[in-house]
């Protein structure tokens, strides 16, 4: 289901590398002897032969990384991301792979977009790339896409991501329907009623600054309505960049009575509130909004315990212009690929408060599993979907660092712990920052 | 954990601080007093027959408006003339904003003729915090959307102190749509700032979540004010089918200031412009109690007072160069 440029297959050997891989129960200090693409050995004082070696001493070696949510603009807004430029900067990010949004323009709705894609993909990605098709044409809430057409083109799942599934009945016929493709469904769950266009979340900070305020409710009545659809169908879905404390309440509740229900949450819910709208800076405008604390507490607890499986970046590139207005006129979304691992790590995992392990397992098997999508693993025999992690390095974060053709992230001018050093994906080095001084 | 602020990081060093009137937010209650200190010694300036003062000859004041507004784009224009300062008014109609320019490269624009203050109305938060960055000149904001409207506040006060003789410990009732008015958050941090009580009544839509002040629904909460400050029902800022109330005219029954609901000698304020016969009955707007003419008069020195301290950098001899110049 997912597509990358042929290349040739990594030979390399990570020498006593910190093998870290928490769904096959690894962490000890290991080479690593890649060869052809495939993991060939795992080990002690292993022979390179006459391969490259990476003097990995101190330094982590785990599964890359899979992106559940990432917006690649391409068809239509290629000033702002291309299939070349989104996948450079997710291999710097440490990813093997990604999920393309569908919300392009035109939405990718049909057999034939997809399968364009999907050619260009071949020929241009560097890391795997999955493609969600839209639930509905158009993303216009009305009829159904033709499911069994796109799942045959390729399509890893269905979202109409951007927008809710406004009505309820349409949200249970395309359950029923995505059923006969294998393929879940991805819901961005907002009740336009409620959220009414508003840009920051209904609390203290929109009621100070006068913005138009987009509510917690307004996203968990659309989540209970969502799994309560899923569980009257018994269908999976899966529910995407969740923000606030009652959705991760009744996503729980789901989950506890069996209801197949997966959900993600982004670094930036995580780590930010609504807060940061204070320096009005459009950086910090997204869909859902930043939320309170105690929903940001809610999502960590969530993401620690399991109920929230996925870390997601939402990455949204926005050109530069779009971004260099006023607040409120300004497009919801940040960038994330390529400084996803680093701000989790050092605002999470570097305080205590997410073990490295969680954090590695939410970032690539989790999001994998939700997708049906194969699992990077460090394990003789698996393709190398490897990242190299530098923990004791820094990511500086500036605008002429980016390989995404936009720089609209809310962590511009930061310096942050640990840095991606290589990211091998489909077998093939799709980064190398192993010479890049720390 | 640290909740990181982005902005601190984001900006890179600048040039050393430019006097901005951005928000209440930003003043202390010494910038407060100040201002109206100052307003006070150009009010009497303009009982004089030669009105005009020299203090800012040569200051270039460029208003920016991209709302209509009468009483502040006029006030403002006439309160840098009044300091003898160039004036150059731009509004968003006729100009290239029609033409789809941006909000950055149309200051950048009015940027390069040196203007030493940009006065600007936008009707998006955020606005003159932009310009701010984009270009060198002292910005002072005359209302950004729903998010604030300083002068207002600051005329407010002035207007309290010369009629009521104080500001610490009045209580001002704040009636009407306040979830859509930048005068009522403007209001509330200003009332903070000097120790008057204030209370917000209104329809429950209208009453913002979470608004750190007292709130009620109950009109009858106005008994206990000093002073009740009517904000006008903001019908163009109403979405369609938003239904935040029910009807206008019902409005007026439950939260429209009549004489009825007033006690004696308490006083009225309206931020303008009034819908008589809806928020505020056409008996209260001509009442003896009301100070709406007032807040008028007071825009006017208070707006001198704000150019005059954003240029001058505040307080030092304010009183003894104002004097001899008066003289």
């Amino acid at each position: 289901m997912l597509s990358v440029k042929e290349q040739a297959g990594a030979n390399v050997l990570f020498r006593a590398a910190r093998v870290v891989d928490p769904v096959e129960g690894i962490d000890a200090t290991l080479d690593v002897l890649v060869e052809n693409g495939t993991i060939a050995a795992l080990g002690e004082g292993l022979d390179a032969g006459d391969l490259r070696i990476v003097d990995a001493a101190g330094l982590v070696l785990a599964p890359a990384f899979v992106d559940p949510h990432v917006h690649l603009r391409t068809p239509g807004r290629e000033d702002e991301e291309t299939i070349a430029s989104g996948t450079a900067a997710a291999a710097a990010g440490g990813y093997c792979a990604i999920l393309a949004m569908p919300n392009t323009d035109p939405v990718v709705d049909s057999a034939a977009t997809l399968g364009s894609l999907v050619e260009a993909a071949r020929r241009d990605a560097q890391v795997a790339v999955g493609f969600l098709a839209a639930i509905t044409r158009g993303q216009a809430g009305e009829e159904l896409t033709e499911m069994g057409r796109l799942a045959d083109a390729g399509a890893v799942g269905f979202t109409d991501d951007g927008r809710p599934v406004v009505s309820a009945g349409l949200l249970r016929r395309a359950l029923q329907y995505a059923s006969t493709t294998g393929r879940p469904l991805a819901l961005h769950c907002e009740e336009p009623s409620l959220s009414r266009g508003g840009h920051v979340h209904e609390g203290a900070v929109a009621a100070e600054l006068g913005f138009a305020a987009y509510p917690s409710i307004g996203e968990s009545v659309m989540v209970e309505r969502d799994v309560a659809l899923a569980s009257y169908e018994d269908e999976p879905v899966h529910l995407m960049h969740l923000s606030a404390a009652e959705s991760v309440a009744a996503l729980r509740r789901a989950r506890e009575a069996g209801v197949r229900a997966s959900g993600e949450v982004t670094p930036h819910h995580l780590v930010l509130t609504d807060e940061a709208v204070r320096t009005l800076d459009p950086n910090v405008k997204m869909n859902p909004p930043l939320r309170a604390e105690r929903d940001r507490v809610a999502l960590l607890d969530a993401l620690r315990d399991g109920t929230i499986e996925a870390v997601a970046t939402d990455h949204a590139p926005h050109a530069r212009q779009e971004k260099d207005v006023p607040f409120e006129a300004a497009p919801f979304g940040v960038t994330g690929l390529e400084t996803a691992f680093a701000v989790l790590y050092t605002e999470l995992v570097e305080p205590g408060l997410l073990p490295l392990g969680t954090l590695l397992e939410r970032m690539s098997a989790g999001p994998a599993r939700i997708f049906g999508l194969e699992r990077p693993r460090v394990a003789a025999g698996a393709r190398a979907d490897l990242v190299l992690l530098d923990l004791a390095g820094r990511t500086h974060v500036s605008e002429d660092g980016f390989r995404s053709l936009s720089a609209n992230s809310w962590l511009l001018g930061r310096t942050l712990h640990g840095r991606v050093a290589m990211t091998l994906a489909a077998g093939a080095v799709a980064f190398d920052g192993t010479t890049v001084p720390a | 954990m640290s909740i990181h602020l982005v902005r601190d990081d984001l900006r890179p060093p600048g040039p050393p601080a430019r006097r901005h009137l951005l928000s209440i937010a930003d003043l202390t209650r010494d910038d407060v007093e100040r201002l109206l200190g100052t307003a006070h010694v150009f009010e009497g300036s303009l009982t004089r027959n030669v009105k005009k003062l020299p203090t800012l000859k040569g200051y270039l004041v460029v208003n920016l408006f991209y709302e209509s507004s009468t009483r502040t784009s006029s006030s403002f224009e006439l309160a840098a003339k009044r300091l003898s300062a160039d004036t150059l008014t731009i509004k968003s109609a006729g100009s290239s904003v029609d033409k789809g320019e941006s909000l950055k490269d149309t200051a950048v624009t009015i940027g390069a003729y040196d203007p030493d203050v940009i006065v600007m109305r936008h009707p998006q938060i955020g606005a003159p915090q932009l310009v701010a960055r984009v270009t060198a000149a002292h910005v002072v904001n005359a209302g950004d959307g729903k998010h604030q409207h300083p002068t207002q506040a600051l005329l407010d006060l002035y207007t309290l102190q010369q009629e009521l003789g104080r500001l610490e410990g009045l209580h001002v009732a704040i009636v009407g749509d306040v979830l859509h008015s930048r005068v009522a958050r403007s209001l509330v941090q200003a009332f903070d700032l000097v120790g008057i009580h204030c209370t917000l009544v209104g329809p429950p839509a209208l009453l913002p979540r979470d608004l750190r002040a007292e709130a009620t629904s109950d009109i009858r909460a106005i008994a206990d004010a000093d002073v009740v400050y009517v904000l006008r029902m903001q019908n163009e800022r109403m979405e369609a089918g938003a239904n935040y109330v029910p009807s206008l005219r019902e409005y007026t029954e439950r939260w429209g200031i009549t004489p009825e609901r007033l006690r004696p000698g308490q006083k009225v304020m309206h931020p303008g412009p009034m819908n008589r016969g809806v928020e505020i009955d056409p008996r209260v707007a001509d009442s003896a109690d009301s100070l709406v003419e007032a807040q008028v008069r007071s825009g006017l020195v208070v707006r001198m007072a704000v150019l005059y301290d954003v240029l001058t950098g505040g307080p030092i001899g304010v009183r003894n160069l104002a004097a001899a110049e008066v003289a």
